[in-house]
């Protein structure tokens, strides 16, 4: 064995928040990586601001520290710690820039810790992308002709040089971010000079556009003694110009030749030597002149990443596990293959299916977001479905996403009248515009020629067409079994083919009942059925073998979250993950069903057993017709298994936990409005309106401002607070007008409430109060974008107590078993309940880490029949019932948000939530907590310079106090005329500017310092030329229109 | 046109129902799995599959189309094909055709839309076993009967079915050797059922092949004036090849040699050693094989069904072989499941391995034994300084 015995505690960096372009896979390779790594007996040190992962987990590390991603944060870890080696490469571009920093500065050196996995000369030849482009021809490899610009001018002169259309990419970014396409002088313009400033390092790539071309990633392993493997191939659909993380892929790939692979595939190998990774995964993009054959190389990234997580859970081959081993001496032919348990983990994964990948996009919460599919990543979660063909895989991808009204085969309007020009622009929608190209007659070669599609994608997807309209005119009860069959082959969903007969997805459940057409499960095995597989990771498919092996234990089905979305994310995996330990615990054979790519919970280790399949209802009830559970857990995987509840109890089997009639009293508004009135327990005045003058009616009953929601929309979406008629109007023509079927709901808006949430668990008798958490931010902020901290920081012990109680009551009343989430407001000494979620929320894996106690463990037990009283006896639970008030540490919560991708988009927070992710500041101070959390979001506070202020009139009174405390520490104020002049009036030195509106000034009004500057040059130029630090701005009002809407996005595209 | 029924079945007397791709007809043979997810043609065309009715367990096939010059042989020789799914059209604009149409055009039986995984498990817990694909005989029982009443592979001497039918040069097939390396050697290539690519890879490495028909005379080749031997892959039971161990016996310790698959297979019972027919081979582009001497580990294509019995000989502590023919190493060993996967003559310039060093399809990790062979050849003929002092440490044999 090769495994070194010099080493004995390693670092391991994570990758913080979730955001686009570095999501929660990075949780997965981290957790697989400090698993091994303390298996192998060596001393784990993890340092990650993401509360929400698994891998902060006490026991997966023998020390984590929940602090900030910084060098600075880092080095203090190191400090203390004293580890002996540092793993930068299973945290993504955040953990890799800051081992990165941490090198470069000579603190690693010094403290003698030593960068395993890749050294930091390799980290610079392959993220720099001219030493990599050198690296590369000097390797012998085509790459696209390119040019490096540190200037504006520089980037024109070589799109001069190279000819337009170029791309240009800023060095050091990830996701694509800053990056895009320029087919003039102007264009370019714009764009290299956004691009030089998203790049940390001022550096840009410009490059010959080789877009339309098919892009392909190989995931390469390679160990000390310079044995390669390549782990998987992947294809994506959407050609070159489309972020690798915005196309859908495929693996293994699909169109290339053996001999086109495998030059690819020296390639790789050769690309990995070249830059010198000595051991660990690297993915290694490639782009085919589709007419020519002709392939250059595109990137290369050194580390673990989110294709690498694809990659993983396609061929079950644990990439970020076996990355860790090698980084500690391990060759491949030492590491057993876990699934064969036979082989050695030299060898290249073969897949007898096809792995569909499909990403989720948000454009609908940033409406003002150019929804064009580009270089630059904008996707924010995505899906994994496996099927015996590519088009069986489709179907199942599709079903997976979970995006109501957006599954495939439903009708896609376009503005439009050419389909094939609207092809071309390429949107989220294009493979609805498909079917619509099809329907109008035109040909695979046409659409492929219009979307830059290689046309045995096309056809595939022609033949799922062609199925689909071969249904038309058939009636559910006449559907023939080679009909349904047929369809089922081609990866038509029951819901699919209930619209085209014109039936319910139930019936043709029933129907396909009737004939005995029902799909298999297979397994993942790495080896094409070579050699028997142990490790049960199953998928469904219409063919004739079932794999599923007999259980010796009852079994348990864990119901994951799907797709990662805004208002769903990771938090739901990490009770599902804490589900299936818990139940092992407990006797059951913990069987999960999930279809994110990204998570935890599909690692074929943390489940008994592993079903890779879609969150919708047919799926569902097949696994569960093959498992014959003893129960089903759908109350922690979010809103999504909530929903399958009632499907599955009809199916008969038993939903543990709280009932689906319960689900349902907490979850309908109506009803639970109804049941606060019966318990006396205040919430906002509420009414339902159907026209624009009744819902005039119902807001002045109630009284501005109002929360109006249009009701058919779960989870923030679409909500908005509105303060006057007009606005109610505008709100009920746009936004609900789109369903006349649907009411508008309308409640009474509290103004300036504190927000309070409650995590809890109810054993039908007993309820434990996991935390009371307070907002910082105000309710009209939603609670998922909103800063929270533990112990809460304004409310009495008696308003607690009125809260724990009213908490307790609703959580018996609904007939909670298992998680409650309770939403309310405190405002005026009175307690408003917002809303009552009967599951695992955002804050579950929070609250654990804050208390010490996993309450999705608690709840599991409780569902597998323990009762709260047992487990406040052994201990599970602590013995203070107030004991989250009486911490010696504050923790705070702060949010994520993606705005920086949506370049135009108003970042003001509202009722509708927009955050990606999460961090968390712990501290004995409660500010440095807060501050600790900020700076971990990325947003450090400046602590000298220029503050911009601009407030709404009814905030003008409130801006006093803080900005005499700016003026006090030394910042220059400036502030837009009518704000100025309320400051001014309170004593306070402070610079009028320009608001975007007015007309610039003449210099007349100019101050004697930065006057002139300021006084010539609106807000926004200010801040995009970087002389701003800080803006503190409230709105009033929200729309392209606004002055406030051009500060904001100034501000944001800046990074102030 | 619906596509017509077809049946596959198999001696245990499964049967998979489908439907017919390729010509319409019956056809029998061993069935066998081959695990590789591309490479479809290079697989159809390889004479090493001759008489093998062969299943890809990757689902999709045909989807880059046929190429003319990827073929690995003039002809299909798959008894059969049996997938999930065929391509009914071609990705690649430079594709000549699809795989339907040539199957079709050269009347090869194919069979879709079978669970080519529960064919894959039966082969793999049961072995490789006799079978037939037919769109004529539709009756299970009677297919399953007629399978029944075939010969199976033990036994079977297929080379002789699959050679050229008389000696050709390389060159007017591949094109001339590469001269870069410097002077071209001659060499005799023994076509068992030789892969394109290998004649490709000869080439490349500035060796210069003349190919022979599987049972030319070895005095013949001896008399040619060549510098080296290769032996190439062939289908078939290498016990039964009796006249290929004779050639490599008689040749042996007088011109380098080098044998790729069934002529490794042949080196290794011209050396006194035995054969024996593995349950179900292995077949694909992804096995690790370790070179002992170095440790190094490389991904490589296979395509066999008998091995080289490590029982076959006495051995020394060191593990060498001793043989008529001086001692013998295990050069290479498959890690998944230790079987002999090279064998390197210690006394006499000769090596082999059981895999395909020249891919087609798969990995090119194990290219560089062409160059190895030139390097022999090289040593052995006495140009360069090394081969005389080699030709003096281990003086020839001329075999027992
Ligand atoms: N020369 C190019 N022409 C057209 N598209 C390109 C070019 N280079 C990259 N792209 C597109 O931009 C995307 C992002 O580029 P990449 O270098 O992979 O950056 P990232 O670090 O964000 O992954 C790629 O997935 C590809 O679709
Ligand atoms: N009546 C109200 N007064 C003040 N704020 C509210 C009111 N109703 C909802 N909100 C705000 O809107 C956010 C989202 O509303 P909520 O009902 O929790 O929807 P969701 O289902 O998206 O969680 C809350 O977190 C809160 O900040
Ligand atoms: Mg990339
Ligand atoms: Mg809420």
């Amino acid at each position: 064995m090769s495994k070194r015995t010099d080493l004995s505690s390693i670092l391991v960096i994570g990758s913080g928040p979730i955001v686009i372009g570095q999501a929660c896979e990075f949780d997965y390779s981290g957790t697989q990586a400090c698993r091994v790594l303390r298996r192998e007996g060596y001393r784990v040190t993890l340092v990650n601001s993401n509360p929400a992962t698994i891998m902060t987990d006490p026991e997966f590390a023998d020390r984590t520290y929940l602090e900030p991603l910084t060098p600075e944060s880092v080095l203090s870890v190191i400090e203390r710690e004293r580890p002996d080696a540092l793993l930068p490469t299973i945290g993504g571009q955040t953990g890799l820039n800051v081992s990165v920093a941490l090198a470069e500065s000579g603190d690693l050196d010094r403290m003698g810790v030593e960068l395993i996995g890749a050294s930091i000369e390799t980290i610079h030849r392959a993220e720099d992308r001219s030493g990599f482009k050198e690296a590369m021809t000097k390797a012998g490899l085509d790459v696209p002709r390119a040019g490096i610009a540190h200037t504006l001018e520089e980037a024109l002169q070589l799109g001069h040089q190279l000819g337009f259309p170029v791309i240009v990419r800023p060095s050091f970014t990830l996701g694509g971010g800053g990056s895009g396409f320029a087919s003039s002088h102007g264009e370019l313009e714009g764009l290299a000079r956004r691009s030089l400033e998203a790049s940390p390092v001022s550096e840009v790539l410009v490059e010959e556009s080789i877009a339309g071309w098919k892009e392909f990633e190989l995931e390469v392993m390679r160990d000390h003694a310079d044995n390669a493997v390549i782990v998987c191939s992947i294809e994506n659909v959407d050609p070159m110009g489309v972020h690798t993380g915005d196309s859908v892929t495929v693996a293994p790939q699909q169109t290339l030749t053996d001999r086109e692979y495998q030059a690819m595939r020296d390639d790789a190998i050769a690309c990995l030597r070249a830059i010198g990774v000595e051991t660990g995964g690297s993915n290694v993009q490639f782009a085919v002149d589709p007419q020519t054959g002709r392939r250059v190389l595109i990137e290369m990234n050194p580390r673990v990443s989110r294709s690498s997580a694809l990659a993983s859970k396609a061929t079950g081959f644990p990439i970020a596990k076996i990355a860790a081993l090698l980084a500690v001496g391990y060759r491949l032919d030492e590491i057993r293959n876990d699934i064969t348990g036979a082989t050695p983990a030299s060898f290249e994964p073969t897949l007898d299916y096809v792995v569909v990948k499909i990403p989720r996009f948000a454009f609908e919460k940033f409406p003002e977001a150019d929804a064009r599919l580009t270089s630059t990543m904008k996707s924010v979660g995505e899906v994994m479905a496996i099927g015996g063909t590519f088009k069986e895989a489709w179907g199942k991808a599709w079903r997976g996403l979970e995006r109501s009204g957006a599954d495939l085969g439903a009708t896609y309007a376009t503005a439009h009248d050419d389909v094939l020009g609207a092809l071309r622009d390429g949107t989220e929608w294009r493979f609805h515009l498909m079917d619509r190209a099809f329907a109008a007659g035109h040909s695979v070669d046409e659409v492929a020629a219009a979307s830059a599609i290689d046309p045995w994608f096309v056809d595939q997807l022609a033949q799922v067409f062609e199925r689909a309209e071969g249904l038309a005119g058939a009636t559910a009860p006449s559907v023939g079994r080679e009909t349904l069959l047929g369809a089922k082959r081609v990866g038509l969903s029951d819901a699919r083919i209930a619209r085209a007969t014109g039936s319910t997805e139930r019936a043709i459940r029933d129907r396909r009942d009737q004939f005995g057409v029902a799909p298999v499960f297979k397994s993942v095995d790495t080896c094409g059925g070579e050699f028997p597989a142990r490790t049960p990771y199953l998928y469904s498919t219409y063919d004739e073998e079932s794999e599923v092996e007999p259980a010796s234990r009852p079994r348990v089905v864990i119901l994951g979250a799907g797709p990662n979305r805004i208002g769903q994310g990771i938090e739901f995996d990490y009770a599902c993950v804490h589900a299936a330990f818990a139940l092992e615990v407990a006797g059951f054979e913990s069987v999960m069903v999930n279809s994110n790519p990204e998570t935890v919970s599909t690692d074929y280790d943390t489940s008994s057993r592993l079903y890779f399949e879609p969150l919708s209802a047919e799926d569902v009830v097949a696994v569960c017709r093959a498992e014959r559970p003893a129960g089903v857990i759908a109350q922690f995987g979010g809103q999504t298994p909530l929903e399958l509840a009632r499907t599955l109890q009809d199916a008969g089997f038993p939903i543990l936990g709280t009932s689906p009639d319960a689900i349902d009293l907490a979850e309908d508004r109506g009803r639970f409005a109804e049941l606060l009135r019966e318990m006396d327990i205040p919430a906002p005045p509420h009414g339902e309106a159907r026209t624009i003058d009744e819902a005039r009616i119902v807001a002045r009953r109630i009284g501005y401002p109002v929360v109006v929601r249009p009701s058919y929309v779960l989870g923030g979406r679409a909500m908005e607070i509105v303060y006057d008629d007009d606005e109610l109007e505008t709100f009920v023509r746009t936004a609900a007008e789109a369903s006349r079927a649907h009411p508008v709901l309308v409640d009474r808006f509290l103004e300036g409430a504190i927000e309070v949430d409650v995590d809890a668990v109810c054993d039908g008798v007993d309820v434990f109060i996991g935390a009371v958490m307070e907002h910082i931010e105000e309710a009209g902020v939603h609670s998922g974008d909103s800063s929270c901290q533990i112990p809460p920081a304004t409310l009495s012990d008696e308003e607690l107590d009125r809260i724990e109680d009213i908490t307790r009551r609703l959580a018996r009343r609904i007939g909670v078993v298992g998680l409650l989430n309770l939403q309310l407001a405190v405002k005026d000494e009175k307690i408003w309940v917002l809303e009552a979620n009967p599951r695992a929320s955002r804050t579950v894996p929070f609250v654990s880490k804050v208390i010490g106690v996993s309450l999705a463990k608690v709840a599991t037990l409780v569902l597998a029949g323990r009762t709260l009283a047992e487990l406040a006896a052994d201990d599970v639970l602590p013995a203070d019932p107030g004991h989250y008030r009486r911490l010696p540490f504050t923790a705070v919560k702060a949010a994520v948000l993606p705005f920086g991708r949506f370049p135009g988009v108003d970042t003001v927070l509202g009722p509708e939530m927009r955050s990606t992710g999460e961090v968390m500041g712990i501290d004995a101070d409660p500010g440095a907590a807060l501050a600790k959390a900020m700076v971990a979001a990325g947003h450090a506070l400046p602590t000298s310079g220029t503050v911009f202020v601009s407030v709404a009139n009814r905030d003008k009174r409130a801006i006093v106090f803080p900005a005499k405390r700016l003026a006090d520490l030394g910042f220059a104020l400036l502030a837009t005329t009518g704000t100025a002049g309320v400051l001014r009036r309170a004593g306070i030195p402070v610079e009028p500017v320009a608001k975007v509106s007015e007309a610039p000034q003449t210099g007349a009004e100019s101050g004697p310092r930065s006057g002139r500057e300021s006084g010539t040059r609106n807000v926004a130029e200010l801040i995009r030329a970087g002389r701003i630090d800080l803006v503190i701005n409230t709105p009033f009002g929200r729309g392209p229109r606004t002055d406030g809407y051009h500060i904001r996005t100034a501000a944001a595209a800046a990074g102030v | 046109m619906t596509a017509p029924a077809a049946l596959l079945a198999l001696e245990d007397g499964t049967v998979f129902r489908g439907s017919g791709f390729g010509a319409e007809g019956e056809s029998f043979g061993e069935a066998v799995f081959n695990t590789g997810m591309a490479g479809y043609q290079e697989v159809l065309t390889d004479p090493s599959y001759a008489g093998q009715i062969v299943t890809m367990t990757a689902p999709q096939q045909g989807n880059y189309g046929m190429h003319a010059d990827q073929a690995e042989s003039g002809a299909i020789q798959v008894a059969a094909f049996a997938v999930t799914e065929a391509s009914r059209r071609s990705s690649s604009p430079r594709a000549d055709s699809t795989l339907p149409e040539a199957l079709l055009a050269a009347g090869v039986v194919a069979i879709e839309g079978i669970d080519t995984r529960k064919l894959t498990r039966r082969i793999r817990e049961v072995g490789a076993m006799r079978a037939a694909v037919s769109t004529r005989d539709l009756d299970p029982t009677s297919l399953v009967a007629r399978v029944r009443e075939t010969g199976g592979m033990a036994g079977a001497d297929l080379a002789r079915t699959v050679t050229t039918a008389a000696p050709y040069e390389a060159g007017a097939l591949v094109g001339p050797a590469d001269r870069a390396r410097g002077r071209v050697w001659r060499i005799a290539a023994f076509d068992f059922g030789i892969k394109r690519n290998i004649l490709r890879m000869l080439a490349a490495a500035g060796l210069d092949a003349t190919v022979f028909p599987a049972e030319t005379p070895a005095a013949d080749v001896a008399a040619g004036g060549f510098d080296g031997v290769l032996l190439s892959n062939g289908p078939g039971d290498p016990a039964a090849t009796s006249y290929g161990v004779a050639a490599v016996r008689e040749l042996l310790g007088r011109l380098p040699l080098f044998g790729i698959c069934l002529g490794h297979q042949l080196l290794g019972l011209a050396l006194g050693g035995r054969t024996f027919k593995m349950p179900f081979g292995h077949r694909g582009v992804n096995q690790p094989v370790r070179d002992t001497r170095t440790g190094e580990v490389r991904i490589t294509s296979h395509n066999h069904g008998f091995a080289v019995d490590p029982a076959g000989w006495e051995r020394d502590p060191d593990g060498t072989v001793r043989t008529a023919f001086g001692r013998v190493e295990v050069s290479h060993r498959n890690l998944n499941d230790d079987t002999i996967e090279g064998l390197r003559c210690l006394d006499v310039p000769a090596f082999s391995v059981q895999y395909h060093p020249e891919a087609a399809p798969g990995p090119h990790d194990a290219a560089g034994l062409f160059p190895e062979f030139r390097e022999l050849i090289e040593q052995q003929t006495g140009s360069g300084g090394s081969s005389s002092e080699l030709a003096s440490g281990s003086p020839r044999m001329e075999g027992p």
